[in-house]
């Protein structure tokens, strides 16, 4: 028997590819009558195929705290998810938007603090912030733009609408596996894909680059950039690796930069040469021990002055991290709000704050229905969904919400879309998300795309590699 | 290029080089056994000794017995230069300058350590011990050709290429060092034949066998540690190596070939340069194993001095903590 869809249920839940009907939605036909004219086992052994490239080119994540195997294939999906033009063109909308209004944000926040002296938002939510740094009150970055690179997660609830779960302005990971993937869907799904017209995500390492080379100093014609990363056992080396080979600059570690008379460099084996713009993959925490973390290994001494003086420039800036706090993001509408005097065109998940006396007497009455995140967290981490916890878990929170409110924000728990799995010899809808990756240069850029994570255990709705889960390829339609 | 980086393919091409070597030993003495007159058994301990590791095999193995000498050459992990660990280490560095080097270097480097460690799970290599080292001569064989045609031949290659080039040369005066450590009763009482049967065999684990041919039509000792001490044409001869290790060095500086610039190029430079002028009977007359021994410490001094002329730039302010790789 072919494998096909006749059979496939949605079970009440929005599908990105097949409407409840059964039937496949436009965008998604080619596909799927492209998936069941092939023959008997063909498509298992496409994702056999796919996962043994994956495996042979090094694509994958290192798994802390195990010997052997370290290393972990970031598991792949081989049945791509499909963003019909309209839905993108919401989407990219959306983002434009709040990444103009993030950076605006940041730029007020870190001077003269307007948002805050007008009430617009509560001044002890940003002041007691841990995100909020103030080595970085003042700082006049390069071109204004303090966001150059985000990550933005976004789901669909049930009736189809698509809202943002998080922002990402640190050091949001996953590009490399965009980028990957569709390599590798390219080669296993060569018709369906030409046929169905799919934007391109190719160019994004030049765009990069291009973002990074605009943030150089004055007066220099061809800048020296360099991606700096923790190492080659930080879970996200192949991705820097791949970054730094793909626009052609040096990957550097911390103990490869020295500050000397004033500027950045780097050693090499014909002495020390100059560096004007890095594209840091390292946290605030750790990029300079004089002025943040002095016991960090991974920094560069001396680094932060040098980026005050404006003579080299950092990507993303420090200090950006207060604007992805999850309780900075419940006021993302009045933030909107504020600088462009527009309505937020991407809606949040409504979100419930703790630090709010109202709010937290409703989550605490609550906890069994709501998902509770710590502020200051990522990676599915520090995290409770109500539905799937134990009371003992509920009362955990509780303590801990009514220790720290400040801490923690909560969200009801929302039907995220799903979309077809391969699982054993058939297929089975999985919950999953989309994280676009936003570029702000000389313009804002939306890439058409984005990583597309799965929840690959049945009825889970994490999706986070760290906790099982995996990916597939984003088609988005022209 | 970054000095961190230089160091990474350096070690990179060099453990890939050592990988294939300690196959080519332990081919040479799978080739020995089988010519040897049954009453002197199998040999082992000579390929512990040629290696440098005797007094990590003795305290942790003991007697060295056939299983177990395959086993620590081969894959255990506890033995830097096991085969395995070799692969590890070569793909370890290469993970470290991906960006650097082809990805179809990349991915031959990371291929031929997954063959290495499948093999060890599942121990097929010793049911048929020529297919394996073949494939693991012909692994890194792959890797050398990819990187011919993948690579540019500017700083990088040419660090590559000192790497590979140095632990070539150490290894074939390893392999011409077998000889030495095997026990053999009067020649007389063996007969030549076998001796020969032995060069020839020798000759094989390092490739030569052919190209000695068309050199010299009979084995002789001293032609044999002629052609793989002093030969100008063929690859794996240590002269050779030293010439082209000593090309890519003077590329990477840009010093003159009749000076030095710093202590790497002299100490390669006056190595090259006595083997330039030396005679295979003053070399035996002298002693083989102790000219091969002093040409082994000979070259380990210029890895050192590698690592102190482009490796440790010394910072005007800072600690320079660096990582040294085991040798």
């Amino acid at each position: 028997m072919a494998l096909n869809f006749k059979s496939y249920d949605t079970e009440n839940f929005y599908d990105e590819l097949i409407e409840s009907s059964g039937a496949p939605r436009p965008g998604a036909r080619i596909l799927v009558e492209r998936i069941e004219s092939l023959h008997d086992g063909e498509i298992i052994a496409r994702q056999k195929a796919a996962e043994a490239a994956m495996y042979n080119m090094g694509i994958t994540f290192t798994v802390y705290g195990s010997d052997e195997g370290t290393e972990k294939i970031f598991p792949f999906d081989i049945v791509p998810r499909i963003v019909e033009a309209s839905d993108w063109e919401y989407i990219e909308r959306g983002l434009k938007q709040r990444i103009h209004a993030l950076n605006l944000f940041l730029d007020d926040i870190y001077h003269d603090q307007k948002i805050l002296k007008d009430k617009a938002i509560p001044e002890e939510l940003i002041l007691s912030a841990a995100s909020f740094r103030p080595q970085c009150v003042g700082l006049d970055v390069p071109q204004g733009i303090w966001c150059h690179i985000t990550g933005t997660d976004l789901i669909r609830d049930r009736d189809g609408q698509h809202y943002v779960l998080e922002d990402n302005l640190r050091c949001p990971s996953g590009v490399s596996y965009v980028l990957e993937n569709r390599q590798i869907l390219k080669r296993t799904l060569p018709v369906a894909f030409e046929a169905s017209r799919v934007r391109a995500v190719d160019d994004y390492p030049a765009r990069l680059l291009e973002t990074l080379q605009y943030l150089a100093p004055d007066n220099l014609s061809s800048p020296t950039v360099v991606v700096l990363t923790p190492g080659m056992y930080n879970s996200a080396y192949f991705e820097h690796s791949f970054l730094a080979q793909q626009m052609g600059v040096e990957l550097v570690e911390g103990s490869d930069l020295v500050v000397m008379d004033g500027f950045v460099n780097m050693r090499t084996t014909r002495g020390f040469q100059r560096v004007d713009v890095i594209y840091r993959r390292i946290d605030d925490d750790f990029i300079d021990p004089n002025a943040f973390r002095a016991d960090s290994v991974l920094g560069v001494p001396g680094l932060m002055d040098v980026y005050r003086n404006g003579r080299v420039a950092l990507a993303n800036a420090p200090g950006t991290g207060i604007a992805d706090d999850k309780a900075v993001y419940a006021y993302l509408p009045q933030i909107v709000k504020y600088y462009l005097d527009e309505e937020m065109i991407l809606p949040n998940v409504p979100t419930y704050i703790c630090a709010n006396k109202k709010d937290r007497e409703y989550v605490l009455a609550n906890l069994d229905k709501l998902v509770v995140k710590a502020t200051n967290e990522s990676g599915g981490y520090g995290m409770l969904v109500g539905p799937h916890s134990t009371k003992e878990q509920q009362s955990e929170f509780a303590a801990l919400i009514r220790k720290n409110p400040r801490n923690y924000i909560a969200q009801p728990t929302l039907a995220l879309s799903r979309a077809p799995v391969l699982v054993g010899d058939h297929f089975e809808g999985r919950h999953i998300d989309l994280r676009p990756y936003i570029l702000y240069g000389k313009d804002i850029y939306v890439m058409p795309g984005g990583l597309t994570r799965v929840a690959l255990k049945k009825g889970s709705l994490v999706v986070n590699s760290s906790q099982g889960g995996g990916s597939k390829d984003t088609w988005v339609l022209s | 290029m970054l000095s961190r980086v230089a160091n990474s393919i350096y070690w990179m091409s060099r453990y890939l080089e050592r990988a294939e070597n300690v196959a080519r030993f332990i081919g040479v003495n799978l080739n020995l056994s089988l010519d040897m007159p049954a009453e002197f058994g199998e040999q082992w301990e000579p390929l512990v000794n040629i290696t440098g590791d005797r007094e990590q095999y003795a305290k942790r193995y003991g007697e060295p017995i056939r299983e177990n000498v395959l086993h620590f050459l081969t894959f255990d992990r506890e033995n830097p230069n096991s085969i395995l660990s070799c692969a590890r280490n070569a793909r370890e560095n290469a993970r470290s300058v991906r960006e650097i080097i082809s990805s179809e270097m990349w991915e031959q480097a990371n291929h031929f350590y997954l063959m290495v460690k499948d093999a060890a799970a599942n121990k097929a290599a010793f049911n048929n011990p020529h297919d394996f080292y073949t494939a693991v001569k012909m692994e890194s064989h792959l890797f050398d050709g990819i990187t011919e045609a993948t690579m540019s031949h500017g700083e990088a290659w040419h660090f590559l290429q000192v790497g590979e080039l140095l632990e070539r040369a150490d290894k074939t005066s390893r392999i011409l060092d077998v000889k030495y450590f095997i026990l053999l009763p009067d020649e007389q009482v063996l007969g030549a034949a076998v001796d020969n049967i032995q060069w020839s065999a020798l000759l094989k684990s390092a490739s030569a066998l052919e190209m000695y041919r068309k050199h010299s039509k009979q084995i002789s000792p001293a032609k044999v540690a002629d052609f793989l001490l002093l030969n100008r044409e063929f690859p794996r001869s240590v002269q050779s190596c030293l010439g082209r290790a000593a090309y890519s060095l003077y590329a990477i500086t840009g010093s003159r070939r009749d000076g030095f610039s710093n202590s790497t190029e002299k100490r390669l430079g006056k190595l090259l340069s006595e083997l330039n002028y030396a005679q295979i009977d003053e070399i035996i007359a002298g002693g083989l194993h102790e000219f091969l021994d002093g040409l082994q410490t000979r070259l380990n001094q210029v890895d050192d001095a590698i690592y102190d002329s482009f490796f440790t730039l010394r910072p005007l302010t800072g600690n320079n903590t660096h990582l040294t790789q085991e040798q």
